[in-house]
């Protein structure tokens, strides 16, 4: 807890959940490099979505205008976060729910935990959510001795497996068919031994799994994917009817929400939901939506909380650059159309928000210190901006982040020195000619010393040139 | 018309031919070209590192360098982008409104060459003759910073002899970059063996592009096969004609010379 | 200090000026009203997500009704028009019916309160024809019965006519997954059929 900074903002506590990883990201991306099955699984996966998406993107006359509206109202969300939290509790509340605050990760994981105890379960189902990996509800859970079953078909692969998300959208996007059959005959208790690798025999397979699971559990924890301050209304977007069951069969709903979730008003979902699933699963809608306000007599669980949770939200905030990386909406389009995310997969960010969007926003969260390496994983392209449904201008983040990381002391002596030359015409003519006999010179070594080593391991550098531009242009 | 050239560091350094043959171009197009001589780097590289403390002394040096010129060109999607998109962030970053906003004039008096040649000039055909298989690169920053869109296209299209083919998956991040190719060297070649594959699949002799960047990086793999696969810079290409004038001072883009290097 | 203290505490501290800056936002996107639902794009939308779709006269609803599950149980939410039921069906009304009973059955039959054209979306709001939200996730089949007049053309459209205040659930085809290789596949938790019976 950061306590002792007080009505600051404050970023993330380490030692709880998932927003760092264990190595820098050049050194778990070289090891995914070399990993056959997944690049194979990814190349097909992402290639697939892009075609998907990008054809119902191409259906709608006005997308352009509803991209831009999204950035608005998230850009006016962010200004009035403080009194539209407020007003979005008391609109819970007034349509019976109750409202929990949770400063951060530990916060949050002790409010469920709490809550799951009085309703006097040892068992939770849960909606796929990016938030409660995010603050490692799940591990808190089980160290109390209750149990979470994940029942999104991708995060019941990855649970199963042992594993960990890689992806937003499509957690197991990792594997592959025959490897998703060969965790679910050695994990699924009672799996048919005759199991094949079909898609639909797998879904199958899930579907009979979990069913007793949906029919007697008595507490669900779910994310949001919206919440209207205007009305109290939550909302999830999701597909399989998972979702549909942990919010209307158990007694009692626990939704746990990062606090830049929260739109202004009713209206302002027709944007979001045709923004979200066009750009998200390439579908024109996503086969299941539910939304409800507080709780309704007679009609699914009868108590409702909601977690808001900060756990460095405020501290993004605080950057007006930065902060447009809370406008993001979970889509995932930004991890598919990226060349770099497509290659390495979501593993090698070590952050539980991989890819474009998890480069902007895990090191924000966390510190820059913390996740020093992700700034640098992007080959600035651009394909992220022009992807995402609410124009979030990553690649300026990027630049901007990078600008704020601790840097190498070398490095930042090396790049002073270059500045300096290059702010001095003539040494910078000189530094031209020494290059270019540097190079003369040892034209026959093709190697560079490290760290410029990287470059020479894979490619040729080019021939000096018999003399420079402004030699040419002086010499006319 | 007099037009100031921005000819960037690395081309400068180290692809003075493709610098060389946009002087020729315009000049052929009858326009005057100026080389202002205090200009070094735009920082760019600085910027996109993460050092804009360092990079604003580069930004006050080429907006007082090009401050005096009507209309300024480049042979760089990049550098350009980085003029027209960064340097005014730049110097709001450092808290000088009156540099931010001077960049921005300049800024909008710059253009990469083929904005210029086609949205300023209004030509397409500059009568240049390039005998070659040739497959166009349409780098990050020229494509999604700049939105050159088709312009390189419809020049090269016009260019006498010239076979064009279009390269699969054109639209994908050659793996350059910047620093990202060695703070990411791995990342980085993985993309790079991609664009060459598809650089390959063409049977192309010859890959082009408005960055000596993104050539340097795809030339210096293509070398390393030996892949007998060039790299040339669209100026390059629009600069030669019949009378074999090309970019470089040898006449080499007709009859071209066996290289180990990577852009020529 | 409280918890929602510390946060919106934070939070002002963040945004740092004392008063913020409004944001306007351009609503030049296609809202409400602006387009006409065409049935066609419907029933083609509804066809690309593999729901089967019947279009009738009210009279035929039965005839269509039994069509799908004729000698079959369906669970029928209290409000439902008598007269859209077949014979040859079992009818389980839901008066307040157990989890088990509602999942043992082999269909659904409901209204609507809405239609979205553009995307194949019927929504559900919970009314006397539709019911409770749990009858239309637990049985297999789920026949949904529209009127033409309900199906508007966008999903502003739609949100204009809905309550926030009823628990909605927007349905576009069958339930579907394409968590494994990013293949879509109908049928996983939700049901797996899904027929709509267009009114004209």
């Amino acid at each position: 807890m950061t306590r002792s900074f007080l009505g600051m903002p404050a970023t993330a506590p380490p030692g709880v959940g998932h927003l760092r990883g264990s190595e820098p990201f050049p050194v778990a991306a070289r090891r995914a490099l070399s990993d056959a099955q997944l690049r194979r699984n990814l190349g097909h996966a992402t290639a697939t979505i892009r075609s998907r998406s990008a054809a119902v993107v191409g259906e709608v006359p006005d997308w352009p205008q509803l991209r831009a509206a999204g950035r608005a109202i998230k850009t006016d969300t962010m200004a009035r976060l403080p009194e539209l939290l407020e007003q979005l509790e008391a609109a819970v509340a007034a349509a019976g729910g109750t409202v929990h605050w949770a400063a951060d990760a530990v916060e949050a994981n002790r409010i469920v935990t709490d809550l799951v105890r009085a309703a006097g379960a040892d068992r939770v189902m849960k909606v796929k959510s990016m938030v409660t990996q995010e603050i490692g509800l799940n591990e808190a859970l089980l160290s109390a001795g209750i149990e979470p079953v994940e029942t999104d078909l991708a995060e019941l692969i990855v649970q199963l497996g042992d594993d960990r998300p890689s992806h937003i959208l499509v957690p197991a996007i990792h594997r592959n068919r025959a490897e998703i059959r060969e965790i679910f005959l050695r994990a699924m208790p009672g799996v048919d031994p005759a199991l094949t690798d079909e898609p639909a025999a797998l879904a199958a397979a899930a579907r009979r799994h979990l069913r007793q699971t949906f029919l007697s559990t008595r507490v669900a924890v779910s994310g949001a994917n919206f919440a209207v301050a205007e009305t109290g209304t939550l909302a999830v977007v999701e597909s399989e009817g998972n979702g549909r069951m942990c919010l209307t069969l158990p007694e009692t709903l626990i939704t746990v929400m990062g606090i830049e979730k929260v739109i202004p008003t009713w209206r302002d979902l027709e944007v979001f939901l045709q923004l979200l699933p066009r750009a998200s699963t390439g579908e024109r809608m996503n086969p299941y939506t539910s939304m409800w306000t507080g709780v309704t007599p007679g009609d699914g669980p009868q108590t409702f909380h909601l977690v808001l949770l900060d756990n460095g939200r405020s501290a993004v905030l605080a950057d007006p650059v930065g902060r447009q990386a809370l406008h993001c909406i979970r889509c995932s389009a930004c991890l598919n159309v990226c060349p770099v995310y497509e290659r390495t997969g979501g593993h090698a960010y070590g952050s539980v928000y991989p890819g474009p969007i998890g480069a902007v926003l895990s090191p924000q969260l966390t510190g820059v210190e913390d996740n020093a390496s992700l700034p640098y994983a992007s080959s600035l392209c651009g394909a992220c901006y022009d992807a995402c449904p609410v124009m979030i201008d990553i690649p300026s983040i990027l630049v901007h982040l990078r600008g704020r990381v601790p840097h190498p002391k070398a490095e930042a002596a090396a790049m002073a020195a270059a500045a300096y030359t290059m702010d001095h015409p003539a040494l910078y003519a000189a530094a031209q000619r020494a290059a270019r006999l540097g190079r003369l010179a040892g034209r026959r070594g093709r190697g560079l010393p490290p760290p410029l080593s990287g470059w020479t391991a894979s490619r040729d550098l080019p021939e000096p040139p018999p003399q420079t531009f402004r030699q040419w242009w002086a010499e006319r | 018309m007099r037009v100031a050239l921005f000819v960037t560091c690395l081309a400068d350094t180290l692809f003075p031919q493709a610098a060389m043959a946009t002087v020729r171009l315009l000049e052929r197009l009858g326009h005057e070209v100026v080389f202002p001589e205090g200009q070094t780097c735009c920082g760019q590289m600085h910027i996109n590192t993460g050092y804009p403390h360092d990079a604003l002394r580069l930004v006050r040096r080429h907006v007082r360098v090009f401050a005096p010129y009507d209309v300024v060109v480049a042979p760089s999607g990049s550098c350009v982008g980085s003029v027209r998109h960064q340097h005014a962030t730049v110097a709001r970053g450092a808290g000088d409104e009156r540099l931010a906003s001077r960049a921005e004039d300049v800024a909008a008096r710059t253009y990469e060459l083929s904005e210029f040649l086609v949205d300023v000039l209004g030509v397409t055909d500059v009568g240049a003759y390039y005998p070659h298989r040739v497959t166009y690169h349409p780098t990050c920053h020229s494509l999604r910073m700049l939105r050159v869109g088709d312009r390189p296209l419809r020049l090269l299209r016009a260019v006498r002899g010239l076979d064009l083919v279009e390269l699969p998956q054109a639209e994908q991040c050659c793996g350059f970059g910047g620093t990202f190719a060695v703070k990411n060297a791995d990342t980085s070649t993985a993309m790079l063996a991609d664009k060459m594959r598809h650089v390959l699949a063409t049977g192309a002799d010859v890959c082009t592009a408005g960055d000596a960047s993104c050539l340097m990086h795809i030339g210096g793999g293509l070398s390393r096969l030996r892949a007998g696969v060039r790299t040339v810079h669209l100026a390059e290409i629009l600069a030669s004609t019949e009378a074999g004038v090309a970019g470089t001072p040898d006449g080499g883009a007709v009859a071209p010379a066996p290289t180990t290097g990577g852009t020529r | 200090m409280t918890a929602r203290e510390l946060i919106l505490g934070r939070l002002r501290a963040a945004l740092g000026g004392p008063e913020p800056v409004p944001v306007e936002v351009a609503r030049d996107y296609r809202g409400a009203g602006s387009v006409a639902a065409d049935l066609d794009v419907f029933v083609g939308r509804l066809t690309d997500y593999r729901a089967t779709v019947h279009r009738c006269v009210d009279a035929d609803v039965a005839r269509t009704v039994g069509g799908v599950l004729g000698g079959r149980q369906i669970v029928v939410p209290p409000g439902l028009p008598g007269h859209w039921l077949p014979d040859s069906v079992t009818v389980v009304p839901d008066d307040d019916l157990g989890v088990e009973r509602i999942a043992a059955a082999d269909g659904v039959v409901t209204g609507a309160a809405v239609a979205v054209a553009e995307t194949g979306t019927i929504v559900l709001d919970a009314g006397p024809d539709q019911g409770r939200r749990l009858i239309t996730l637990l049985p297999d089949v789920h026949v949904c019965v529209l009127r033409a007049d309900q199906v508007v053309a966008t999903v502003p459209d739609a949100l204009a006519r809905v309550d926030p205040h009823r628990p909605l659930t927007w349905i576009s085809g069958p339930s579907a997954t394409s968590d494994i290789e990013l293949s879509r596949v109908e049928g996983v938790h939700g049901p797996r059929n899904l027929h709509v019976v267009l009114v004209l």
